[in-house]
């Protein structure tokens, strides 16, 4: 790391206290780079064993790394803590201007202990921290209202990012986000509510600054070539145009689109919810993450009239992406884009990962149509596939939680059909709720073995389309190849570099760029060092009582053809036991 | 020749322009950046484009009590940093905020209409331009 680089600040905060302190520690991104890499290692620090991940003790850890605001798409922010979730490992990442204001602030890490006696919020400006009361923020019934308070009470419009909770996260649901830049979101694993357990109902952050490279002309150089291929490159043509719902058709093609949870691969009305036909009616705004070209960020522009005035129209500004169109959309086997969007927009206003709530409400529209929960469990509501008015009715209870069936489902799809039954098509890996991807064995092997129970973590649908083309690819090879492609990514999001730019962030452009940056690795130790980081949250998750024989795997994933044909359990078992000895072993050696 | 916005509504917030803009000052980051885009309360309303118009009189100079700010051939604004004092005069006479500060220096920024930041901008928002369209700075606060 350069001499004057203030990535090797760490700032401490205590909610308890009303404190904070900066510590140098060079020692932690000398060796882990920064992001997923420095911030594993900072919750292995101050994560007390077995803690309540509602308790004060529990972390929250925001890092971003040496590239960031230096290069174009190193723009997300890695946060960990303890998952209310699965209570195990928490990781989720954000954009928006997240990563560029904590880099701009002077920081490359921040650690937030403690809890609030009452609502407040933070506003970082720097080496200044402000404890700010947000009494009057607390109970706001949206999360945006609650943006333009802060927005106008804080300074360096522009310089700074606004990360926010809604009433999920006060509430403390377990699948609550953060909300950053009205769009952006740490979305799973419920950081949310860990920002709730301790009052904290917003983190402001802001600043500018230089940042040293080792020499300006071969910085220059480097910067131009990435930024060409962020514009130019093919690779990234989808995600400006179309954005990440071109997928939709694609998948409903080749039979791996969740359809009404999970029954189907296909879904009749996957072209009316497709990225085109949405682009076409709907798409109001496109937008990007600071210091990203590529603006992958599509927004809907939604016209409603008032019924009961006459001549007063509402628009709608609402982001969507493919993960919530298959969350909302066909998992819930819903056509009516409007109706879609508008539940979207809704789940946006709670502040809930948008992911978990589709599930959650996928399960409970099987579990009523098989009769395992009434309406007597609903409160009346009637949950039927596409019916948005009846999911719109079930969303406000989860945030209300009027009887015991919502305080169950507000836990969660795994904790709710515990109590009520449907396991089977509970469709939870890790007890976090599917993504949108039912390609073959290598998604599901990966969402159940990866460390954030994340189709990001290893890829898997990419593999499934080989299995596809070749039925004698083994259990084993897909195993290390998924194994393989998690660890690479622990380098990417210890650069904090956005996933959807990872063509471009080649070995050896990364290379070049650490080396601008006073880092010094060969394409061989950056490949151990994700070894490394990989190993670091898997010791975490042990620790916390993660255990690949516990693992509860859906029945319906062997049920549903996908794109690689039938999952076949076998397959499964033996690549999640050819993972576990290899991540044992690790571990082993390591400690 | 000025940099003139074309059309603020295609500008997706990237920030791209203000990094390219302190890199053209031989810097990194965003400290040295005379080019700033923020959300117009939000970014569901799009995006507010801080940009030196370049005026034929700019308040900016006549504010300067130290004759720091000398009028450029084609509008706008030269900085002379050996007269300034860093009184801050200069940054509260530009209603549009246009008068960007170096924290380090403790000195002005300065747009210098070099038109380096458009070449950074993947939507043609902005543009170096020769004659006449004066850029539509829009800026709601200082």
């Amino acid at each position: 790391m350069l001499k004057h680089d203030t990535l090797r600040n760490v700032l401490y905060i205590n909610l308890s206290k009303k404190s904070f302190q900066i510590k140098d520690r060079s020692d932690l991104f000398e060796k882990y780079i920064g992001g997923a890499g420095v911030a594993s290692q900072l919750l292995l620090e101050e994560c007390p064993e077995g803690i309540d991940p509602y308790g004060p003790d529990n972390p929250i850890i925001m890092a971003v790394g040496p590239l960031t605001s230096l290069y174009p798409l190193a723009s997300k922010t890695v946060a960990m803590f303890k998952s209310p979730l699965t209570g195990n490992l928490g990781e989720s990442h954000a954009g928006g201007r997240s990563a560029v204001s904590i880099r701009m602030s002077g920081y490359g890490a921040i650690v937030i202990q403690g809890a609030s006696e009452r609502p407040c919020y933070l506003s970082i400006q720097g080496s200044k921290v402000f404890f700010r009361d947000a009494s009057s923020l607390w109970g706001m019934g949206k999360s945006a209202t609650v943006g333009k308070i802060i927005r106008a009470n804080e300074p360096s419009s522009g310089l700074r990012t606004i990360m926010r909770i809604g009433r999920a996260g006060e509430k403390m649901i377990p699948y609550a986000c953060v909300t950053t830049e009205t769009y952006r979101h740490f979305g799973r694993l419920g950081l949310g509510a860990v920002f709730g357990s301790k009052k904290l109902k917003a983190l402001v952050v802001s600043g500018k600054r230089s940042i040293p490279v080792a020499d300006q002309k071969q910085y220059k150089d480097l910067y131009e070539s990435i930024f060409k291929n962020a514009t130019e490159s093919p690779v990234m043509k989808k995600y400006h145009e179309i954005g990440t719902p071109v997928n939709v058709i694609p998948l409903n093609e080749m039979n791996g689109l969740p359809t009404r949870n999970l029954q189907a691969t296909q879904f009749e009305h996957a072209q009316t919810i497709s990225g085109e036909e949405i682009a076409k009616n709907y798409l109001g705004k496109r937008l990007a993450c600071s210091h990203c070209p590529v603006a992958c960020i599509h927004i809907a522009a939604i016209r409603e009239p008032y019924e009961d005035e006459p001549f007063f129209y509402k628009t709608s500004m609402i982001c969507y992406d493919y993960e919530l169109i298959y969350a909302v959309g066909s998992m819930l086997g819903g056509s009516h884009v409007p109706g879609m969007m508008k539940l979207i927009d809704s789940i946006e206003a709670y502040g809930l990962d948008c992911m978990s709530a589709g599930v959650a409400l996928a399960w409970a529209t099987e579990a009523f149509e098989k009769g395992l929960i009434t309406e007597m469990h609903t409160d009346g509501v009637r949950l039927v596939w596409g019916d948005y008015a009846g999911y719109q009715e079930a969303l406000a209870r989860i945030i209300e939680q009027p009887n015991e069936f919502y305080q169950a489902l507000a836990k969660g799809t795994d904790f709710a059909s515990s109590i009520y039954g449907g396991q089977d098509f509970a469709m939870t890996f890790g007890k976090n709720e599917m993504p949108g991807y039912h390609t073959g064995p290598a998604a599901h092997i990966g969402y159940l073995a990866g460390a954030r129970h994340s189709h990001l973590d290893g890829a898997g649908y990419g593999i499934d389309k080989k299995i596809a083309a070749n039925k004698s690819i083994t259990a084993e090879s897909v195993a290390s190849e998924l194994l393989a492609e998690e660890r690479w990514r622990q380098i990417l999001s210890s650069l904090v570099i956005c996933f959807f730019a990872r063509e471009l962030y080649k070995p050896d452009v990364i290379i070049e760029a650490l080396k601008l940056s006073g880092f010094e690795y060969t394409e061989e130790s950056l490949r151990k060092l994700g070894e490394e980081i990989h190993t670091a949250k898997f010791r975490f998750k042990m620790r916390e009582g993660f255990s690949f024989s516990n693992l509860r795997i859906p029945g319906r994933i062997y049920e549903t053809p996908c794109t690689a044909g039938m999952v076949d359990e076998k397959f499964v078992r033996t690549a999640l036991e050819t993972i576990r000895k290899d991540v044992e072993a690790k571990i082993y050696d390591c400690s | 020749m000025r940099l003139a916005v074309i059309d603020s509504e295609k500008c997706v917030g990237c920030q791209c322009c203000m990094f390219a803009c302190t890199r053209m000052h031989k810097d990194s980051g965003l400290s040295k950046s005379c080019i700033g885009i923020k959300s117009a309360g939000g970014m569901q309303h799009g995006f507010l484009l801080v940009v030196c118009r370049a005026c034929d009189d700019p308040p900016c100079a006549r504010a300067c009590p130290e004759n720091a700010l000398i009028l450029r051939k084609g509008g706008g604004v030269l900085l002379k940093a050996d007269k300034c004092t860093g009184c801050e005069i200069c940054r509260k006479a530009c209603i549009l905020g246009a008068v960007f500060w170096d924290d380090a220096n403790l000195k002005p920024l300065i747009c210098r209409h070099c038109g380096y930041c458009a070449q950074y901008c993947p939507y043609q928002v902005i543009r170096l331009e020769k004659e006449g369209k004066k850029a539509e700075a829009a800026n709601a606060q200082a």
